[in-house]
């Protein structure tokens, strides 16, 4: 039996996580039998999206401060299959830790040219990419002296039901990563899929480093000729 | 072989910033035949309003997506989807986001005009007639009513998926 959806995912009720414990519903999830939705249409012209919208250091007047990141990788179903045309949104907070959000009350600067948020369709090959700037750690209020370590927040929207994802990405050898409890709702066994690789491809010389990362999302259900075709 | 699942994390309190109006609100054009306004309020264990949470529906028709105000309300513009072709009667599918929320919640919401086809329906037949109350959308002036209780002695049915 493979592994399912629900046995990588963190658990709703994880106490450690003090936001959840008025959120996180009490009754037993149920089995839905029937069938979820599956949008007919393809969902976006590439046209809403433009062409900087996955740069997020060239949306404002000048580069924000930070150390300059490229973040790439595919997005696939669990059988592999790549996911052409979803859409791949991402925000984060500034190299100062700091989101460009009004309730975010950190006493860190804000940055004018940072508004830390892109998007962009994942080509033919299931591929997507974004240049930004590493984001900062931020104290918050979960635990005494807690800290988030630096992640950027990614949604995948593709057109099948089963397939919708809201995540985190973080970068590898964060020292915060032991006292937070959002990483660490994830089962251990699956927790260094959320944290990207250092790819030296994908680090341009003299210009920026890259992170790579990969994104796997529930795939259709074989049906038997689907079974009898990968044997 | 099959490749490891991504894990899913809470969409936190700042997702405004990142998740556009790309999707937005109106599946269908206000106005247009068939439109139905359908909006509510996400609370919490305490019955506090939610306002950081983002509720999305899906049908063959379109995706709708809506992040809640100070009061914890929703509004999306859509229409009612056909029935499918297994037994279930006409829904749509709801997924909620919220800070606290480690992985998105599924449910469904049913119209009160169906009485015939949701007595039909294996999901709602599978629950007990309190819980198949937090599925059915209420009629009100303007569109239908469907709050989500994400805790609490009126809690929502949220499903696997």
């Amino acid at each position: 039996m493979s592994e399912s959806t629900r046995s990588a995912n963190p658990p709703n009720d994880f106490p450690e996580y003090g936001s959840s414990r008025l959120r996180a519903p009490r009754q037993p999830l149920r089995v839905l039998s029937g069938r979820l939705s599956e949008l007919a249409a393809p969902l976006l012209a590439g046209e809403t999206i433009g062409p900087l919208d996955h740069d997020l250091t060239r949306q404002n007047d000048a580069e924000p401060l930070g150390e300059r990141i490229t973040i790439s990788g595919r997005v696939l179903d669990e059988h592999g299959n790549p996911l052409a045309g979803a859409l791949v949104e991402v925000w984060q907070a500034n190299a100062s830790g700091r989101y460009a959000h009004l309730s975010d009350q950190h006493l860190a600067p804000l940055d004018p040219n940072f508004s830390g948020a892109g998007r962009c369709l994942t080509d033919a090959g299931g591929a997507y990419r974004f240049i930004t700037i590493k984001p900062g750690a931020y104290p918050w209020r979960n635990h005494p002296n807690a800290w988030r370590p630096a992640h950027v927040h990614f949604s995948v929207f593709s057109p099948l039901f089963e397939q919708r994802l809201i995540t985190q990405m973080y970068f590898p050898g964060d020292p915060l990563f032991v006292q937070d409890p959002v990483l660490n709702s994830v089962p251990e066994w699956a927790r260094e899929r959320l944290v990207a690789r250092w790819s030296l491809e994908l680090t341009e010389p003299e210009w920026s480093l890259g992170y790579a990362w990969d994104i796997v999302v529930a795939g259709r259900e074989a049906t038997p000729l689907d079974e009898d075709e990968s044997e | 072989m099959r490749l490891p699942l991504t894990p899913s994390q809470t969409v936190g309190p700042f997702f405004r910033i990142g998740l556009s109006t790309t999707i937005g609100s109106h599946v269908a054009g206000e106005g247009m035949p068939g439109a139905l306004r359908i909006s509510g309020q996400v609370f919490d264990g305490a019955g506090e309003p939610v306002p950081d949470a983002m509720i999305e529906t899906w049908q063959s028709e379109g995706a709708g997506r809506c992040a809640t105000d100070e009061e914890g309300h929703y509004a999306i513009v859509t229409t009612k989807p056909e029935r499918g072709a297994a037994a279930d009667a006409p829904h749509l599918d709801v997924s909620v986001f919220a800070r606290g929320l480690l992985t998105r919640l599924v449910t469904r919401l049913y119209f009160p005009d169906e009485t015939e086809a949701n007595d039909g329906d294996p999901v709602l037949r599978s629950l007990s007639p309190a819980e198949r109350t937090t599925l059915v959308a209420v009629r009100e002036a303007g569109g239908l009513k469907f709050d989500i209780h994400l805790q609490g002695e009126r809690e929502t049915v949220f499903f696997d998926r």
